[in-house]
């Protein structure tokens, strides 16, 4: 791995392995043992040795190649540098933790054969990484609609079903017309000189107006494939439809692929950043985090909860971007490398803990074979390897130190308490309320966790069924906790991370935290006396608090656990079925945040004899946004069906006719 | 060496050639029109020769023996052994009834002739006159298309139309180059055997050819 050559060969040839996994799964296509015990795990060493050879090659200049493959005339073009090494780095040791858990996690089913479900999952990753690698459109766009489609087939793996076919449409749907955008976005990228090479783009210098067209359209392409605010429906339509591990692949690396893009665009193909744009990305990711934590804490499907989690994270990230922008507009450098930093850092720890949260909801779901929270609860004493290491996810998740959602999003804090040195008046008084918002984004998404591991693993079990549920396999656990581990580090070492990722930054800013890493134990990005965070003196007081505690109670106390019956608030009959539910432990922030659901509710009259509540929780955008605009789709199509006749000679006159009119038109 | 006989004969050819259209657009038997059609080739054949011969343009006579097997032996035969399997020799009914598709493809062959005029005028080859000929083939051969409601006769129509761009592009330019001349024989090749292959289709499914029955297909 010394050579540089030597290592980009080796990236760019894992994807060409993951494909060739993906074909050996068809072999035998039905045996869960070929495809489980022996296919994915080597797909997981392949992410492990494309993470280590990304990280290893981090600081290092660019290299481009051009591929003998592709169009005569249009080759494929491939560049690695910093972003493109970072985001390889993600995908592979992501993806390493999630294959890991695929391997036992596939059963023979009624969906998709095994086989062809690593085939489907193989060319996902592969054209994942190789939107990484692109250099040119062609290449791009090929591999981003492959990703598109693959993903697709994954999510309807249960095809069977309706609902799953439509939520599949929906993802695509959105997929595509974010597609469609990014398409443009590159047409206008490419200034006048029709070469749609990532090189020529970076040639190009466009004039204000077209450059923020160009952002415009990269932010909507982007963002639809990130799940931003209006664009977001697909995600909790596709997560709950998709197997577990592919939604962990999807919300915890494809939503950072989109990142990867929108960076690739504003900080390196545009060269002068407007405020504006800044202003624009951090307002949606500001409304885009708000909506999706207060959605998340509305749901009772505990993969909706996670996938408009993932919509809150989306928006966190969002705000990164908007804000680094801000500070690159305004020549400020610095700040700009912590912002970049911290949304960075952020994608990161998202892709680590969403994952592993999606991958334990799928442990869950063998082995209870329920999704709705309000019939989980008491799982921790039957699946106590899931449950804790769980725990670590959503500690991460909810940002709490020392974990790694911590340290993003106090980056982000960090850079939000400097905007009152901006020149700019407008943008100080407007900031320091998007401050406040995060932190209230950052409370709720605690409080959305709190929900989430409550109600599936505390308590008693809600169901008679969940006594007999069991613990997950080993290739399972070691999945989970490679992911968990992933979690703790990058919690307790942010600054070995940060300087690692000091070398991107540079390369799209100009500028770095550089010398400000010092100390290993110690983060202070602006300077220490302004602010600094210490992990692992953190950890290292409450690991020592919480055991003089213990301690303390076990030789002042009488030290046993007691188990008595609770108190039953005067009644005389205590069952499973009273405790906290999802919807109540949710009420109070749908009472607060009304005007963002659209509810219907049936109350149960008091003479009911078999009384059933039921509250159903909506989005608005489905009615204001997406509603009307099908509504015209379908009239005009109507209209245009007028001329459908069915008749051949009908449509031979249409042809003739376009022919004669032309012909009269040359004449 | 253009001879005042070679250029008379090539304007025959050409009478000929819309002859044959016209009395393909009015003919209701399905074996006489395939006739016609190998006969349109035939002529087609004889005025490439010809041209082929008086400028020298030896790479025509490529194309004028691709025309001969391909539309006077290759194609009429597998048309007629496919009417006669199908029973389809018979066209009940036109859409337009024959004298009214006869004004109709008068007007074409008018309008044909003004749009050929300005470039007939450019045109240096010995051919030029034809040119219009040549197009009021193409327009003919669609007139047919649109008012035959039978598959057979509308694939004729569609040979008969091929027929007509390769007299036109003979007669502007000395022939269309020979990998596009090629790769259109091949296109006429293979899509003759996907609509043979349709008609039985058709015809197992609703014990017609008329296509007619393909309307219901429509969804309303």
């Amino acid at each position: 791995m010394t050579d540089p050559t030597c290592a980009f060969f080796g990236i760019t040839l894992i994807p060409v392995a993951w494909l060739v996994i993906g074909l050996l799964g068809l072999v035998r296509i039905r045996s869960v043992p070929w495809v489980g015990r022996i296919l994915f795990p080597v797909s997981a060493l392949l992410g492990l040795l494309l993470g280590a050879m990304a990280l290893s090659g981090l600081a290092l200049p660019a290299q481009t190649l051009v591929l003998p493959l592709g169009l005569p005339s249009l080759p494929f073009h491939v560049r690695l540098d910093g972003l493109s090494r970072f985001f390889l780095m993600l995908i592979g040791f992501t993806s390493a933790g999630i294959s890991m858990f695929s391997a036992g996690y596939l059963r023979p089913g009624e969906g998709t054969p095994p086989g062809l479900m690593c085939l489907q999952y193989h060319v996902f990753l592969a054209s994942m990484a190789v939107v990484v690698l692109a250099n040119d459109a062609y290449l791009f766009m090929v591999a981003w609609e492959s990703m598109a489609l693959s993903s697709y087939f994954l999510v309807t793996t249960e095809h069977r079903l309706p609902e799953i076919r439509r939520a599949g449409f929906i993802y695509l749907l959105i997929a595509h017309i974010g597609a469609i955008s990014i398409l443009l976005c590159f047409g206008v990228l490419q200034g006048g000189s029709w070469r749609f090479t990532f090189d020529a783009m970076r040639a190009a210098h466009l004039t204000p107006l077209w450059a923020s067209l160009a952002f415009v359209l990269a932010l909507f392409g982007f963002g639809a494939k990130a799940g931003l605010v209006p664009l977001h429906v697909w995600l909790p339509e596709a997560h709950p439809a998709a197997p577990s591990p592919v939604s962990a692949l999807m919300s915890g690396v494809m939503l950072e692929v989109a990142i990867y893009g929108l960076l690739r665009v504003t900080f390196d193909f545009l060269h002068a950043q407007l405020w504006w744009w800044g202003l624009l990305a951090l307002g949606l990711g500001l409304f885009t985090a708000l909506f999706g934590v207060v959605f998340a804490a509305a749901q009772t499907d505990m993969k909706r909860l996670l996938a408009y989690s993932s919509i809150e994270n989306i928006g966190i990230i969002f705000l990164g971007v908007g804000l680094t922008i801000i500070f690159h507009a305004f020549h400020m450098a610095l700040l700009a490398a912590v912002a970049l930093a911290a949304t960075l850092y952020h994608c990161l720890s998202h892709a680590f803990s969403k994952s592993l949260l999606f991958l334990s909801t799928g442990s869950v779901l063998h082995a209870t074979r329920e999704r709705s929270l309000g019939k989980l609860g008491g799982l921790i004493h039957r699946m106590p390897w899931v449950a804790w290491l769980t725990l670590i996810g959503t500690l991460a998740i909810a940002g709490l130190p020392p974990l790694s959602g911590f340290v993003s999003e106090w980056l982000l804090l960090q850079a939000f308490l400097f905007t009152p040195s901006l020149p700019h008046s407008f943008i100080n008084m407007l900031l320091p309320i998007g401050a406040a918002a995060l932190a209230l984004v950052s409370a709720l998404a605690a409080y959305v966790m709190v929900k989430f591991y409550g109600v599936i693993f505390l308590g008693q079990p809600r169901e008679p069924t969940l006594q007999d549920a069991h613990d997950c396999g080993r290739p399972e656990r070691i999945g989970l906790l490679w992911l968990a581990l992933g979690c703790v580090l990058l919690g307790l070492l942010p600054v070995p991370i940060l300087a690692l990722l000091n070398s991107v930054s540079r390369e799209l800013l100009g500028a770095s935290l550089g010398g400000r890493l010092q100390h290993w134990w110690l983060l202070a990005p602006i300077a220490p006396e302004r602010a600094s965070y210490s992990p692992v003196l953190f950890m290292l007081s409450t690991v020592a608090l919480v055991t003089l505690v213990t301690v303390a109670v076990h030789l002042l106390y009488h030290g046993k656990v007691r188990k008595t019956e609770p108190w039953g608030c005067g009644f005389p009959v205590v069952t499973a079925r009273m405790q906290d539910t999802a919807e109540g432990f949710g009420q109070p922030i749908r009472q607060i945040f009304e005007p963002f659901f659209r509810m219907s509710r049936t109350l149960p009259s008091p003479f009911d004899t078999a009384p059933h509540y039921r509250v159903q929780v909506d989005d608005h955008f489905w009615y204001w946004l997406y509603a009307p605009v099908a509504t015209v789709i379908q009239g005009v199509a109507r209209m245009t069906a007028v001329i459908q006749r069915g008749r051949i000679s009908v449509y031979l006159l249409f042809s003739f006719l376009t022919l004669l009119a032309l012909l009269v038109f040359v004449l | 060496m253009v001879t005042p006989l070679s250029s008379q004969l090539i304007d025959l050819c050409a009478a000929v050639l819309l002859l044959l259209s016209f009395s393909m657009l009015s003919q209701r038997r399905v074996l006489t029109l395939v006739d016609l059609f190998a006969l349109q080739g035939g002529t087609l054949f004889v005025s490439i020769v010809v041209v082929a011969w008086n400028t020298h343009q030896y790479q025509l006579f490529y194309s004028a023996a691709l025309t001969l097997v391909l539309k006077v032996i290759f194609l009429p035969l597998i048309l007629n052994r496919l009417i006669r399997r199908l029973g389809a020799q018979w066209e009940t009914e036109t859409l337009l009834n024959a004298s009214a598709t006869m004004l109709i493809g008068l007007l074409l062959v008018i309008f044909a002739f003004t749009l050929a005029e300005p470039i007939s005028r450019l045109a240096s080859t010995i051919t030029r006159s034809t040119l219009g000929i040549a197009l009021a083939i193409v327009m003919l051969s669609f007139l047919m298309m649109i008012t035959r409601r039978k598959a057979v006769t509308q694939v004729i129509g569609f040979l008969a139309m091929e027929n007509g761009l390769f007299f036109a592009a003979t007669s502007a330019t000395y022939g269309m180059p020979m990998v596009v001349e090629l790769g259109v024989a091949l296109d006429v090749l293979v899509g003759m055997v996907i609509l043979g292959v349709f008609f039985f289709h058709i015809r197992e499914q609703f014990d017609s050819l008329d296509l007619h029955n393909l309307e219901s297909l429509k969804e309303d």
